[in-house]
């Protein structure tokens, strides 16, 4: 498989394009691999990636229901930081920022990875006071954060809603100079031919319907194109996380599957050079511009259970009127596009990574609103937990039986209601 | 848009309710060990298919209904009030 460089885009430049090979192939399934990880998103194929390159585990199959990046790593908005509040989570998204830092050279495929900062606005004294400590928790953990004042945050960006009537008035913000935006999709085809060159097979248009199990133990999986066989499986479906449990027998989880929103505007010219959020009693919003120009931006879930992949109206209005009260000037411009992906909302806000009662089963689950800026690191975690069978030290608080041992790991403080955090 | 049609008030637009969260889950006793707590608090089937849900008629009569839904075709079934009592008067009483 060719490696790409300035001089292979002149070469094929010279000779009309006719020399790329496929990314990655499109194997028949084997009959049995060392470790099966079901669903081929972000977190599947980079656990795919890390197992081959850091532990030299490379017979590997990653099966996919329908197409790579199909799911909530191709439909997310795409904001990568590592600004939380409590240490074991900030420290866990830092390790996959760094990652995130040199992913394009690492897997010589450019993600488009842009740190061009990230502002967490806050519109109460008590607001600001909750950022302080945030900013000293990621401090503490030698993380660079700082705070903003009013002034400073009107400098950055001067076309925000600044005036005596706005609904959330600004009075500061959270400035992470490292955060940013990566192309969604790119990250899963550059893990999916990373992992491939190195021997993973990628099964797409493979769904997983059984998983197999003797004695307590995973063995395999049932799939749409037959029986494969595995040492071990791991799985990263996502919003599906209850249904393909449940092929294990695992028929109850801290989990429930909501849908969240995305939307992208028409093209405009540079606008937003950074990446804005904020977060206020009845609002949730966060927006940055793509590279073609569109502004990309979300706000809160549905706020149901739903494995359906469309949104519903009155979230459009929602989103629509949070976009207006901090930035005015959107007014005007016309939608593009919307959608939703189904989003595994944990009990306490917060990821799962982690052993199962089934013995060689592992999941990978609860990633809420804050997945696709885990990619990296959950992939990273994640093969080594599977091949090593036990948590390392950044990941041991991210397990399952965390919630039955007292040790939730709740971020905003919003209790065992999935559709809060 | 999904539409629940309250025993009391007739069809609205699901944008009047609040929802609730699975209407399965029971609370055992107060005495009962910690894995059953840690069932009904944090544990969930979260089907993909049918399901039996709360949902708060706020911004109507503001009776708490219990909702059959489908949480792939959202397609509601059933709707009830949650409230045995109030079931039994308003349904069963005219
Ligand atoms: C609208 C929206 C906006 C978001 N914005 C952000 C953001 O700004 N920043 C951020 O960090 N995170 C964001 N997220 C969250 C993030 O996208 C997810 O947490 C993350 O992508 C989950 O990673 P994944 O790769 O495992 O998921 P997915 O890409 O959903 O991968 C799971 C895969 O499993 C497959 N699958 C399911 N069932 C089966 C089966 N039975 N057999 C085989 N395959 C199966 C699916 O087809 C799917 O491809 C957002 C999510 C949404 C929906
Ligand atoms: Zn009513």
């Amino acid at each position: 498989m060719s490696h790409y460089s300035v001089w292979s885009v002149l070469r094929e430049g010279l000779r009309g394009q006719t020399g790329w090979d496929r990314a990655w192939r499109d194997p028949e399934p084997k009959p049995e691999y060392d470790v099966v990880i079901i669903g081929g998103g972000g977190h599947g194929l980079a656990t795919a990636y890390y197992l081959a390159k850091n532990h030299g585990i490379t017979n590997v199959a990653v099966v996919e229901k329908g197409w790579l990046g199909g799911g909530n790593t191709g439909r997310n908005t795409t904001i990568v930081r590592s600004n939380y509040a409590l240490p074991v989570s900030t420290q866990f998204y830092e390790h996959s920022v760094q990652l995130w830092e040199n992913l394009s050279h690492d897997l010589n495929y450019n993600v488009m990875f842009s740190q061009r900062g990230q502002l967490g606005l806050f519109h109460t004294p008590a607001a600001r006071d909750g950022a302080a400590k945030r900013v000293n928790t990621m401090n503490a953990c030698g993380i660079e954060a700082s705070l903003l004042n009013r002034d400073q945050v009107i400098r950055m960006v001067p076309h925000l809603d600044y005036s005596e009537n706005a609904r959330f008035p600004i009075i500061g913000a959270v400035l992470q100079k490292r955060a940013g935006t990566a192309r969604h999709d790119a990250v899963a085809w550059g893990f999916a031919r990373g992992a491939d060159q190195r021997g993973v097979d990628i099964l797409q248009q493979t769904e997983v319907t059984g998983i197999l199990r003797e004695g307590g133990k995973a063995v395999g999986v049932e799939t749409s194109r037959g029986t494969i066989r595995a040492k071990k499986v791991g799985v990263a479906v996502a919003g599906s996380t209850g249904h393909v449990m449940a092929m294990a027998g695992i028929e109850r989880l801290p989990i429930e599957s909501h849908k969240l929103q995305a939307f992208v505007s028409e093209p405009l010219k540079p606008l937003l050079d950074f990446v804005i959020g904020y977060g206020a009693p009845g609002a949730h919003f966060y927006i940055s511009q793509s590279d073609k120009g569109g502004m990309v931006f979300g706000g809160d879930l549905d706020f149901y259970n739903s494995y359906a992949q469309r949104g519903n109206l009155p979230i459009v209005q929602d989103v629509a009127e949070c976009a207006m009260a901090i930035m005015p000037c959107l007014g005007r411009v016309k939608l593009l596009r919307h959608w939703a992906g189904i989003m595994d909302m944990s009990m306490d806000g917060t990821h799962i990574m982690s052993k199962t009662p089934v013995d060689k089963l592992y999941m990978n689950a609860g990633w809420c609103y804050g997945g696709f800026k885990a990619t990296p690191a959950s992939g990273w975690h994640f093969a080594d937990l599977i091949a090593n069978d036990r948590p390392d030290e950044l990941t041991a608080a991210f397990s399952l039986d965390r919630f039955e041992r007292g040790y939730a790991i709740d971020e905003k403080g919003m209790g065992p209601t999935p559709k809060l955090h | 848009m999904i539409r629940i049609t309250c025993p009391f008030c007739g069809e609205r637009d699901h944008s009047e309710f609040s929802y609730g969260g699975d209407a399965t889950v029971a609370y055992p006793a107060l005495d009962a060990p910690v894995e059953d707590w840690n069932a009904a608090v944090y544990e969930r089937r979260n089907p993909r298919g049918p399901h039996k849900e709360y949902w708060h008629h706020l911004n109507g009569c503001r009776s708490w209904l219990v909702v059959e839904r489908d949480t792939l075709t959202h397609e509601v079934g059933k709707v009830e009030f949650a409230h045995p009592g109030l079931r039994e008067s308003v349904e069963g009483g005219a």
